[in-house]
């Protein structure tokens, strides 16, 4: 996407995105836009909504097929012959519509959307899935919206957005040991509470980010919206280039923020001094340190989702587990969150770890996050994971419990058979 | 425009698994789903809402995923309405996106009492207790979402063709 000329105003990185793809030269927070965009997704359980609002609006053809992309990642491998029924009209309609960009059994789009380079910095993508936001870690502008929002896209190319304000979250210091991007994104959200940037977009800064992995940043920009945001934005480095590889670097427009831009509200973190910590339910605000919750006993440990499912989760669970058995009473389920990571996993000898500790990998899948399939709890049940949610009922029985943690703190609770810091099991 | 119906009354943090729990999301036919709407929190509720009832809520009504189908189910209940201290901002774009009105006003939270008669008049901002006899004010709604409203939907507006103009036109 070509500049537009300098804008004359200061501006954050969720401001320039937005002005460009609404072809504004400035613009403020609060202001209603029409924008571009440049990719949207839908899922088999938000697409066939998706597909009717498109119908109902007078759609025939959309828009541009090769902007738009379909994942089936819900409840695939199709559970039952409703979820089969959904996939099948999702299906047809990316045959009908020549949408190319269509994914089953293939991962959580969140992880293959990236590991595939399609969305990038500077990008605008539109998720009917709240968890969209994932890929502002890769610099680009990616929210949450309904399927009608969708549906709209697929007729105009187009989308009303609010601009949002944005507050700048700086982290610095060195990671305390066992400290990873979970425990500080859920610091982070126990910090702003629920809804604390809610319409807001965040700014992720500061040294303490400049080390981490992709990997490490998409588990943080993930779990924006749990603090309410619209997005969370990195700003682009070396780490994110190599990442998206080294073809068509110059595709990307690289957004930086200006230096003076304006922001609603400033926060630090000092990584150093933080902790491994749960979120105890029912909320990703709710949390603790680790010890703190040492004497809850658990049944099932989940590692996996658009969260905590990629190489880097599973090598950090696969260390504490390794030579180690999972707790007789406590069922250990690993589900990478693509083909290519299983695949990796497999090449690495990690699928072997989780099986030889007593655990099962699942296949690609958001699985029992959103209490679909593959790990459903029944009442009175807990469960440590290292997914993104622990709302009341959210993986099963109304009376269950989800502990949300890092893989590191989820394998190490699958040893004890209950929430256990990584270093009462790694000696 | 003016509804009145009776007031059902929930908490803080309503999150969209709870409004509809995605056990229920392999089909995406709101007549199959509305019998499940909320059961977790009031097992009441999907079976006795009437047409034109309001749902008052606290803070932070409809946070967590984007499911279209939790203002979607509302709406397909006969849900005139929510009245939330604050909403999460993917259910408040996809309520009005469904021609859904929601309504941020803190007072009818803490004032209102389950099964009590409310009118709201959505152009005036007004929301009166008709059980108590007390009236709260909210801030109207921005231009573009009461073209959402008054058009019955994003859809609906796309169809006709004018949302270019109704978005262009402002906050």
């Amino acid at each position: 996407m070509p500049m537009k000329g300098k804008a004359s105003t200061a501006m954050t990185m969720a401001e320039k995105i937005l002005a460009r793809h609404a072809k504004k030269q400035e613009l403020e927070p609060g202001e209603l836009v029409l924008a571009e965009v440049d990719l949207t997704m839908a899922n088999d359980i938000t697409a066939p909504l998706a597909i009717r609002a498109f119908r109902e609006a007078g759609g025939k053809k959309v828009f541009r097929p090769e902007r738009i992309s379909l994942v089936m990642d819900h409840f695939t491998p199709n559970k039952d012959i409703p979820s089969a029924e959904q996939v099948r009209e999702s299906r047809e309609f990316a045959k009908e519509q020549g949408i190319k960009l269509y994914f089953e059994t293939d991962g959580i789009a969140h992880a293959l959307l990236p590991e595939m380079a399609l969305v990038g910095p500077g990008q605008l993508v539109l998720g009917a899935d709240s968890h969209t936001c994932t890929y502002g870690a890769l610099g680009a502008f990616a929210s949450g919206v309904g399927s009608t929002d969708i549906a709209a896209a697929w007729i105009s190319g187009l989308a009303w957005l609010r601009v949002p304000e944005s507050i700048k979250l700086h982290y610095k210091g060195k990671p305390a040991p066992w400290v990873t991007a979970k425990d500080m994104i859920l610091n982070t959200i126990a910090d702003l509470g629920v809804e604390g940037a809610n319409y807001m977009a965040l700014e992720f800064h500061g040294e303490a980010l400049e080390s981490l992995s992709m990997e490490a940043r998409f588990t943080m920009a993930n779990m924006a919206i749990e603090a309410g945001a619209k997005a969370g934005i990195f700003p682009v480095d070396r780490i994110t280039l190599d990442y998206l590889g080294g073809d068509g670097r110059g595709q990307w427009d690289i957004t930086t923020a200006d230096p003076n831009a304006l922001y609603s509200d400033r926060r630090e973190y000092d990584t150093s001094r933080m902790t491994p910590v749960v979120a105890a339910p029912h909320s990703p605000a709710n949390v603790k340190p680790v010890e703190e919750l040492a004497q809850v006993e658990i049944q099932q440990v989940v590692i996996g989702s658009c969260t905590n499912g990629r190489m880097e989760d599973l090598r950090m669970a696969a260390r504490v587990l390794a030579g180690r058995k999972v707790a007789p009473a406590t069922r250990l389920l690993v589900i990478p969150a693509t083909r290519s990571i299983y695949a990796q996993a497999l090449r690495e000898g990690i699928l072997q770890v989780f099986l030889e500790a007593g655990g099962v990998v699942c296949p690609p899948s958001c699985g029992p996050c959103l209490g679909g399939h593959l790990g459903i709890l029944a009442r009175g049940e807990r469960c440590v994971s290292t997914t993104n949610r622990n709302f009341l009922g959210r993986m099963g029985h109304p009376e269950s419990e989800i502990y949300l943690a890092s893989p590191a703190v989820a394998a190490a609770s699958a040893v004890a058979g209950r929430v256990a810091h990584p270093q009462e099991v790694v000696s | 425009m003016i509804y009145e119906g009776m007031a059902w009354i929930f908490g803080d943090d309503v999150d969209t698994d709870q409004i509809i729990p995605a056990r229920y999301l392999t089909t995406p036919d709101l007549s199959l789903l509305a019998p499940h709407c909320l059961e977790d929190l009031d097992p009441e509720f999907a079976g006795s809402v009437g047409a034109g009832d309001l749902v008052v809520a606290g803070r932070n009504f409809g946070c967590g995923s984007s499911r279209e189908h939790a203002p979607g189910v509302l709406k397909s209940l006969g849900v005139a309405a929510v009245v939330a201290e604050s909403f999460a901002r993917i259910f408040y774009r996809n309520g009005f996106n469904l021609g859904l009105p929601l309504i941020q006003c803190a007072e009818a939270r803490a004032r209102v009492a389950r099964g009590e008669r409310l009118r709201l008049d959505l152009k005036a901002g007004r929301l009166i207790n008709l059980s108590k006899g007390e009236l709260y004010s909210f801030k109207p709604l921005p231009k573009f979402m009461m073209e959402l409203i008054e058009a019955g939907g994003l859809s609906a507006l796309l169809r006709g063709g004018g949302w270019r103009e109704a978005c262009e036109s402002g906050a």
